[in-house]
């Protein structure tokens, strides 16, 4: 589960970081914005309601925040997004 | 049994003393609550003080927005007892959604430690009924989250309704929306702010006394609302 702050919200930290690129001497970055990874080890057949409520109640913070959930599994076919 | 006030400490809380001894010296008597309590010991308002509650992990304020005393804060709240919210405890209001909006990291990125102006903007809450209306008091300031955010329909609702309650005098050392410095609940009742009234109760130990109203007004709330339900 990504966590990314929302467009509208000022990234204080992203910005910082992409000062730090361009005092480097790395070209060509425009903007970078700085969230969070979640990897869940989850059983097989948790549904995506119950994802949907881990997030909005936990994980991200739909205020300020914008999540998405990206099933990666053994199985072909289990691989997909879904936006928050 | 009057005036008793309570204080919730979490693990990493670090005002709590200072919370608790406004109380006292506001008149009041400190109940001591612990994060892990399901209930709030009869007390007939709550504080909760600023600190770096659960490390501050995930977000400031989201871990303990759903410790077990945070259940019958939400109830009690809910039935109008006034809640007080400092700094990370104001962040722990927005986070268990008592309050609108949320705190970003300041947008200079730096932790700020100052003394601030703020402006008293709404008397009515049991939290300010002591100041006088448009009152300019100066308190600590100690926050690196303290950029407070809403979306634009809310801080419309927000101004329109009075419920910003402290403003910055000066642009907000944060960088917070509408150098908004604290806001309250729809009804009144609960009420954040990032500043620390606690840390300026008395001139031997802060900027002043600039900040005790706050600690004598939901004193003189409460003693006010148990005389009256007394002589029922």
């Amino acid at each position: 589960m990504d966590v990314m702050p929302k467009p509208e919200i000022l990234d204080p930290q992203g910005k910082a970081v992409a000062g730090a690129m361009a005092r480097l001497g790395f070209t060509g970055v425009h903007d970078v914005r700085q969230g969070k990874h979640f990897e869940l080890d989850v059983e097989d057949g948790l549904d995506d309601e119950t994802l949907h409520r881990i997030a909005t109640m936990l994980l991200a913070n739909p205020v300020i925040e914008d999540w998405a959930v990206r099933w990666v599994g053994d199985e072909p076919g289990t691989d997909g997004e879904t936006p928050g | 049994m009057t005036g008793r006030i309570g204080v919730i400490t979490f693990p990493g809380t670090l005002d709590d003393v200072d919370a608790a001894r406004a109380v006292r010296l506001a008149g009041g008597e400190a109940v001591r609550l612990w994060h892990g309590d399901d209930d709030l010991r009869g007390v007939a308002a709550v504080i909760l003080p600023g600190g770096f509650s659960y490390g501050d992990y995930l977000r400031a304020g989201a871990i303990a927005a759903f410790a077990p005393v945070m259940r019958p804060v939400l109830d009690a709240a809910r039935r109008g007892m006034p809640v007080l919210g400092i700094c990370n405890g104001f962040q722990i209001l927005c986070e268990a959604g008592l309050l609108p909006g949320a705190l970003v990291r300041n947008a200079g990125l730096r932790f700020v430690c100052r003394e601030v102006a703020l402006r008293v903007e709404n008397r009515s809450t049991p939290w300010t009924s002591g100041y006088r209306s448009g009152a300019e008091i100066t308190v600590p300031l100690k926050s690196g989250e303290g950029r407070y955010v809403a979306d634009e329909g809310t801080l419309a609702e927000l101004e329109a309704a009075g419920r910003v309650v402290f403003r910055y005098v000066d642009p907000a050392p944060s960088g917070a929306l509408h150098d908004i410095a604290g806001v309250c609940s729809a009804d009144g009742r609960v009420v954040g702010l990032m500043p620390h009234p606690e840390h300026a109760v008395d001139p031997l130990t802060g900027p002043g006394a600039d900040g005790l109203a706050v600690f004598a007004s939901v004193f003189a709330s409460v003693v006010d609302a148990e005389l009256r339900e007394d002589r029922m």
